[in-house]
């Protein structure tokens, strides 16, 4: 609520009192929304009786469309009990005001009391189910007209749409170098510290390297950067096709004869399939870098004997697993955010629903599937 | 006799909107250079002007929303950029707007929209607010119905008068429309014109209006300001306008649409 000087001259009731057989009520003030809801409460005191009412408006400073509203309710309901009401003193503006107001009285439509209880709580398990069904089938949908417009440019690279492709692969790749780079770092140096806390224990420190080597080339840097991108670029792509679908930018496509999937989805889809590795990889050697310098603070270990126990000790199959897995997230994470912008909507909220639903979608599922892919390499024998 | 002379050569009353000396720039590019003009209580101004010219840049300074470069715009007495809160929320309680795409809030339902400001500034039972919206509803020609609907179920037209009930919420003293009429068809465009005379009359409403619709500037405006050349070239009724020797106002009055809505006499 915002603050506002007190109305001067509010409306009232100046006098409640007979005239002849009739009931007399005489307003006064100024008859406007400022005050109209103690006026209502007023009102509302007053029931039909079986005599006639005068209301009486001459002492009135200003009447407005809700002041005119409540006196032509006042006049509605008392009239309704069978006696005649009149206004009294009126200037012709406010008679006018209150035949207008009294023609644009109509039987409100009841306001639909939300449902409570079992039946409700059934439709609403119900209508979620549904929901979800419905999406799915969406989604079905979606992937299956991405893969057609995918399979009818890949085979012809003249069509390939490289400009966007490159627009975005700035946007999700070189323009997140630097927050990748650092928060990798930064788990980089984390690790370090922690594993060299718990190793010293065991004078084991020198497996520290280890440690780091093959957790964040094998899991933690593609898995972080996955994550980074979900939020970033992810959320990025719901918000834009979304508002762009509010607007009608993806019917004007339509029209034009251009397929939103091929125009919309297949750059980012594209454009992040083919950065996602590299940037994993930057990713990956920042976590290195993270943890050789924290190695070579706390345990003395200088980068070149630091290097070299990296080549060592970190089998060639964990770069090719950040490899496989990088383009598999950025398809996730692609699909999910371009999808989720596809389903927008009506108005602003469903772009915001719809984006949150992307990041959190698109991390849930990237998790799970490193979480299978971890099985998977393993049963394969890349321990 | 004395009283009577005296009343004649009573200046006119304060005027509602006062402008003077307005300049407005985007980055090099001026908008405004020393723009004034004059709105009078209970009188319909009609801003006509080119694409271009500033008209809704025009309107904005007004109500706040863009800050001028140079110049002093009052409204009610009171100036627009150095009001303290309180006084803000005082002012903005006493002005109803329109803005051109409707501006509705897209998660509210259109009667949640009208409620918004009654909610904001007063205290009142929702029953009443209910009542107020259905009947506001009413008085811009929507049915019933539209009062549950979110401003996406409903057409361009219903949209527009939806904002429209909007801005009357409170009952304003003063009106700011950007294109009322601009995409309704001609008969809910002249009901639009009545709806707006009438609550003129009965309210003492004062009206800032652009708008690009002959037949509006012809059926309720009392006075019209033309802009170009970065000020208000003109000010004052259609006949008094298409006598300024100007070929902008040559042409917008009396090109074949400015003829066919003025009717025979500017043939």
């Amino acid at each position: 609520m915002t603050t506002l000087s007190p109305p001067s001259d509010p409306a009232r009731v100046l006098a409640d009192t007979s005239e002849g057989a009739a009931r007399l009520l005489r307003l006064g003030g100024r008859l406007t929304i400022a005050t109209a809801s103690d006026l209502d409460r007023a009102f509302a005191l007053i029931q039909p009786e079986a005599r006639p009412l005068i209301v009486d408006v001459a002492q009135c400073a200003r009447v407005d469309t809700t002041g005119a509203w409540l006196i032509h309710r006042l006049v509605r309901d008392w009239k309704a009990g069978g006696q005649p009401a009149t206004v009294r003193g009126a200037s012709a503006d406010v008679l006018q005001l209150i035949d207008r107001l009294g023609a644009a009285d109509r039987k409100r439509g009841p306001r639909r009391p939300p449902a409570r209880g079992i039946a409700a709580t059934l439709a609403n398990i119900g209508g979620a189910m549904i929901g979800a069904i419905a999406t799915l089938g969406g989604f079905l949908d979606f992937l299956g007209t991405t893969l057609l417009a995918l399979a009818r440019t890949l085979p012809r690279p003249a069509k390939w749409r490289w400009d966007p492709i490159i627009y975005q692969g700035e946007a999700v790749m070189v323009n997140a170098l630097g927050i990748v780079g650092l928060m990798s770092f930064l788990v980089g140096f984390v690790i370090a510290q922690q594993g060299a806390v718990q190793l010293k224990q065991f004078g084991a420190d020198v497996f520290t390297i280890n440690l780091i080597g093959r957790a964040t080339l094998r899991e933690l840097g593609v898995l972080m950067t996955a994550i980074m991108v979900a939020g970033r670029s992810g959320a990025a792509f719901a918000a834009q096709i979304g508002s762009m679908k509010l607007n009608e930018e993806v019917d004007a496509l339509r029209t034009i004869g251009m397929s939103p999937y091929e125009v919309l989805v297949l750059p980012r889809l594209l454009a992040l399939v083919l950065t996602m590795p590299l940037l994993a990889f930057f990713a990956a050697l920042c976590a290195l870098i993270g943890g050789g310098l924290y190695c070579w603070i706390d345990l003395s270990i200088p980068p070149v004997t630091f290097i070299a126990r990296i080549r060592e000790v970190v089998p060639m199959t964990d770069f090719y697993i950040t490899l496989i897995k990088a383009p598999v997230f950025a398809v996730v994470i692609a699909i999910t955010g371009c999808f989720q912008g596809m389903q927008v909507t009506g108005n602003a909220e469903s772009v915001g629903q719809r984006t949150t639903a992307a990041v959190v979608q698109s991390i849930f599922l990237v998790i799970v599937l490193d979480a299978f892919l971890a099985v998977f390499f393993a049963a394969l024998g890349w321990i | 006799m004395a009283d009577s002379a005296a009343q004649a050569q009573a200046p006119l009353p304060d005027p509602v909107i006062h402008i003077e000396g307005l300049k407005n720039a985007f980055g090099d590019k001026v908008i405004h250079q020393n723009l004034a003009l004059d709105v009078h209580p209970g009188e319909v101004l009609g801003v006509v002007g080119g694409s271009g010219t500033g008209k809704s840049v025009l309107m904005r300074s007004i109500i706040g929303l863009q800050l001028p470069a140079e110049g002093r715009i009052t409204v009610f007495g009171e100036d627009v950029d150095k009001l303290t809160d309180a006084q803000g929320a005082d002012l903005r309680r006493r002005w109803g707007v329109l803005f051109q795409n409707g501006a509705l809030f897209s998660g509210l339902t259109v009667a949640e929209n009208i409620e918004v400001p009654m909610r904001e500034f007063y205290r009142m039972p929702q029953r009443l607010m209910d009542e107020i919206a259905a009947y506001k509803l009413a008085l811009v020609g929507l049915p019933a119905d539209a009062a549950a609907k979110y401003p996406s179920e409903l057409s361009g037209g219903m949209v527009k008068r939806a904002a429209l009930a909007r801005a009357l919420a409170l009952d304003p003293r003063l009106l700011f429309l950007d294109e009322p009429t601009s995409g309704l068809d001609p008969i809910s465009a002249a009901a639009f014109d009545e709806l707006i005379g009438e609550l003129k009359r009965t309210l003492g409403l004062t009206v800032f209006m652009i708008t690009h619709d002959l037949d509006s500037l012809h059926a309720i405006c009392d006075r019209v300001a033309v802009l170009a050349e970065k000020r208000v070239l003109g000010v004052g009724t259609i006949p008094e306008l298409m006598r300024l020797d100007h070929p902008w106002i040559k042409s917008y009055f009396g090109g074949p649409r400015g003829r066919a809505a003025l009717g025979q006499e500017a043939a």
